[in-house]
């Protein structure tokens, strides 16, 4: 992991370990520097890049525990066989598992070796003078002379100035009696190759803080219901190790109403084209209650938590009486959309009555039935409602302890009383005298995620700086000239200008015509190939 | 004009710019061509060299760089690159009108994406052939692109419709505008990068750099290598920030600023083989031909990431509007 695009000829750090790797030594010692120069190696680092790209690919294939829990579920009920098999080899937690970060460890170590000797060298390298002008100047690739009427000293003056104004380092000197001016530039680019590389290192650190300090949680909420900031009211929560879920921020909120909408043209028919949460507010308990709205890509930020919108669905009410026509339930129930027309299914449980009631809907809110699909929706507006239900009548399983799904009716203690179909207002009498259940109504419920990760500034803050040295690093060109001048006969001077790249891309000969136009001499070169 | 005339009249320019591209894609060809009849490029001699004609010398002035009279097919590639720069503006033209019509940006679907990506590309390499002789590129850059428009138009097409509330934000012009440049840089450079292999293949057959036949006219296969390094030199902190920025507005949408979604993870498989490709130009062994392999693998991992996540993934960037 060192400087991209810099040539390996020009890096004496690198010679040798490009090449075939040298024999270890005798000795643990020997053997571990080894090892450490083989794993710090740019070939190394090459191949750790290329790991952690092929690493990354099983987990854009398979659903993650991370992003989808239930469709990982749904794939481990699909494949009973393969399903374990994938699952022991980490293949749903790809970016948690441990041979994921097996890989990236490694790429941070080797770039941390890499890149820390790096700073030192490149820290001694900018305090050193440029190197004395080579004996033979016009050798070197990019190389030109030129007849000057000035004295050789005024010369070098002016192209010392002129390189300084363009901020060159200069060093000037006298060999054999020849002063000559060494000048070189673009260190900029290798101390943006070690800004960009330490910036990853504290993105790696920044997400360490977000998953050690930070929280998240889901959860549903439906319209007319609240919420308030603790753990207990979470469908789902994750924190990180030093979270103390019990100081979590007191805010509470209710959700008045949302508004949704759909393309009703013909063009991407269906599509949603508005989401709007009318919510009310409290900072903490006893604060004033503020109203304010979440959308998508505009959050709620409260004690710096943020609160998404990031789904939704219908709620139905009903209302059940028993066969004495007392109300035992009269709630709204979540609905989950199964496809993008929300077709939903849902439940309904009743332990309060006598047998216990349980139902099971599924909500069609703009209905088509069809002799092969069943009943399906059309589109997803409750455009022309209807609920198909299942009603049974026994045992909901509710008082075993056991931890009960509440979007699921276990109905194997149960036995089936009927089927029906319901519009809103219509109330369906149960046969056998069991009661009723009316449709009361539609509402909408919001899918919410609460999220506090205090190590995104930090994250954001080293991808800029990792984008403002990344670019120096790619067009900043390091590279040296130098000029000799030297009285000729006739009372020219005759000055040799030649530079030299030190990364790919630059351009030595435009520096040497640029400041052979300066100094403004008659081309001496010509003349003497002529010769 | 009306929402339908706009419609017509961006589609139109569309077509329009096909048409002209397919054009230039000829003239290009026609230039391959008359190169390739000719055994040997007039290579020109660094001396001067007497054709005997008949037992009178004659002497021919070796060609100049720059005055070298036209060599054949010349004419067709200027007509080529003219009639390429035709259709960026018939292009740039068709997206703008597209943009007008839906009223926003005109980023809202895959049909918008590609033809604003077939712009990217064209943009990209007009752009580059500004400071450089890129006349012996254009057949390469316009066959993927037509076929890239032909697939928007015929498979992909989708009316102006307005943006889906999560597109609703002015991330998308930021984070997508950096992504389709991206999308040029680096198609040009697996342009470039393909090309330098099959030239290399050719120089190493014939044993040496100053080539015969259809590759002739191009560069060598190590400039073609350098030309590929300064492109992806540009695009690379380009696609940096596009990804920087994609995580910027992730955070602000989703309430996490990277979340292993389908979409971004294959951004960062782009991104770590594009920093490969830049390792691997500073690695002995592996600055040639490996290195171009590893830019082409680049440009498949960013299709891939363009095609099988937008339409066959389930991504919270399924945004193709089909």
């Amino acid at each position: 992991m060192t400087a991209p695009a810099d040539s390996t000829a020009s890096d004496p750090t690198r010679a040798g370990l490009g090449g075939e790797a040298p024999l270890p030594p005798l000795g643990s010692a020997g053997l571990l520097r080894w090892m450490w120069r083989q794993l710090t190696s740019m070939r190394t680092a090459l191949i750790l890049l290329f790991l952690l790209a092929i690493a990354s690919v099983p987990g854009s294939v398979l659903p993650q525990r991370g992003g989808n829990p239930r469709r990982v579920e749904q794939w481990l009920t699909d494949n009973p066989t393969s399903g374990p098999l994938l699952d022991r080899l980490g293949l749903f937690d790809v970016y948690s598992s441990p041979w994921f970060a097996a890989v990236y460890l490694l790429l941070f170590i080797s770039l941390i070796g890499c890149v820390l000797p790096r700073v030192g060298q490149h820290w001694r390298a900018m305090r050193t003078p440029p190197p004395a002008a080579p004996r033979n100047l016009l050798r070197l690739p990019a190389s030109r002379e030129v007849d000057v009427r000035q004295p050789p000293d005024a010369v070098l003056d002016s192209a010392a100035e002129w390189l300084r104004s363009r901020r060159w380092r200069i060093r000037r000197g006298e060999t054999n009696g020849v002063p000559w001016v060494s000048a070189e530039t673009g260190y900029l680019r290798e101390t943006g190759n070690l800004v960009f590389h330490l910036s990853l290192i504290v993105i790696l650190v920044a997400v360490a803080v977000g998953g050690l300090f930070g929280w998240k949680g889901n959860v549903i909420v439906k319209e007319g219901g609240g919420f308030s900031n603790t753990l207990t009211q979470y469908d789902t929560w994750g924190g990180g190790r030093m979270v103390d879920p019990s100081r979590l921020a007191p805010f509470s909120f209710t959700l008045d109403d949302f508004k949704v909408d759909f393309e009703r043209g013909e063009a991407q028919r269906g599509a949603p084209r508005l989401f709007e949460a009318d919510i009310t507010y409290r900072a903490e308990p006893g604060a004033a209650p503020e109203d304010t709205k979440i959308e998508v890509n505009h959050p709620l930020e409260v004690e710096g938590a943020k609160v998404f919108l990031i789904g939704h669905g219908y709620a139905l009410h009903f209302v059940v009486r028993d066969s004495t026509g007392e109300v035992v339930y009269d709630d709204s129930s979540v609905f989950l959309p199964q496809d993008a027309n929300f077709t939903s299914n849902g439940v309904v449980k009743v332990p309060d009555s006598d047998p216990p009631l349980g139902f099971t809907g599924l909500f069609l809110p703009t209905a088509a039935i069809d002799e092969v699909r069943g009943g399906f929706s059309t589109f997803p507006a409750a455009d022309d409602p209807l609920v198909l239900m299942a009603a049974f009548r026994g045992d909901l399983g509710m008082d075993t302890g056991a931890p009960q799904n509440v979007y699921r009716l276990d109905t194997s203690n149960m036995a089936k009383v009927g089927l029906d179909s319901l519009t809103p207002g219509q109330t369906w009498q149960l046969p056998n005298d069991s009661g009723s259940i009316e449709f009361a109504g539609i509402d909408r419920w919001v899918s919410l995620q609460i999220a506090y990760d205090p190590g995104k500034e930090l994250a954001l803050l080293a991808a800029v700086v990792a984008i403002a040295g990344l670019s120096v690093s790619l067009f900043v060109r390091r590279r040296r000239i130098w000029v000799k001048a030297a009285r000729a006969d006739a009372g020219s001077t005759l000055v040799q200008i030649a530079a030299l790249a030190k990364a790919e891309g630059a351009d030595p000969g435009a520096d040497v015509t640029e400041l052979a136009d300066h100094l403004g001499g008659q081309d001496a070169a010509s003349e003497r190939s002529a010769q | 004009m009306t929402s339908t005339e706009l419609a017509q009249a961006s589609n139109a320019l569309v077509y329009a710019s096909m048409f002209t591209l397919t054009l230039a894609m000829i003239f290009f060809a026609a230039s391959f061509a008359a190169g390739r009849r000719r055994p040997a490029r007039a290579a020109a001699p660094a001396t001067t060299s007497v054709e005997g004609a008949g037992g009178t010398a004659v002497l021919t002035r070796p060609p100049e760089a720059d005055d070298r009279p036209l060599e054949p097919g010349r004419r067709a590639a200027n007509i080529g690159m003219s009639l390429t720069w035709l259709a960026f503006l018939l292009l740039l033209g068709g997206v703008i009108l597209r943009g007008v019509w839906a009223g926003r940006a005109p980023w809202g679907n895959m049909y918008e994406f590609s033809i604003t990506g077939a712009l990217g590309v064209l943009g990209v390499f007009l752009g580059m052939s500004i400071r450089r002789d890129l006349r012996w590129l254009g057949l390469f850059v316009t066959i993927p692109t037509l076929l890239w428009l032909g697939l928007a138009v015929t498979v992909l097409y989708t009316e102006a419709a307005q943006l889906v509330p999560a597109l609703k934000s002015y991330w998308l012009v930021i984070h997508v505008s950096a992504a389709i440049i991206c999308f040029g840089g680096f198609t040009f450079a697996a342009a470039t990068a393909g090309l330098s292999l099959v030239r290399g293949r050719i120089e190493r057959r014939q044993g040496t750099t100053d080539v015969t036949g259809w590759t002739s006219r191009m560069p060598t296969s190590e400039r073609l290598q350098t030309l590929t390094n300064r492109v992806v030199a540009f695009s690379f902190p380009l696609w940096t920030f596009a990804v920087v920025a994609g995580a910027i507005w992730a955070e602000n949408a989703w309430g996490r600023y990277w979340g292993w979604d389908p979409k971004e993870t294959w951004a960062f498989i782009t991104w770590v083989i594009f920093a490969a490709y830049l390792h691997a130009r500073s690695t002995a062994g592996w600055r040639g031909s490996r290195a171009s392999w590893i830019a082409v693998a680049g440009w498949v991992a960013f299709l891939i990431n363009y095609f099988g996540v937008n339409i066959f993934v389930n991504s919270l960037h399924s945004y193709s509007g089909m």
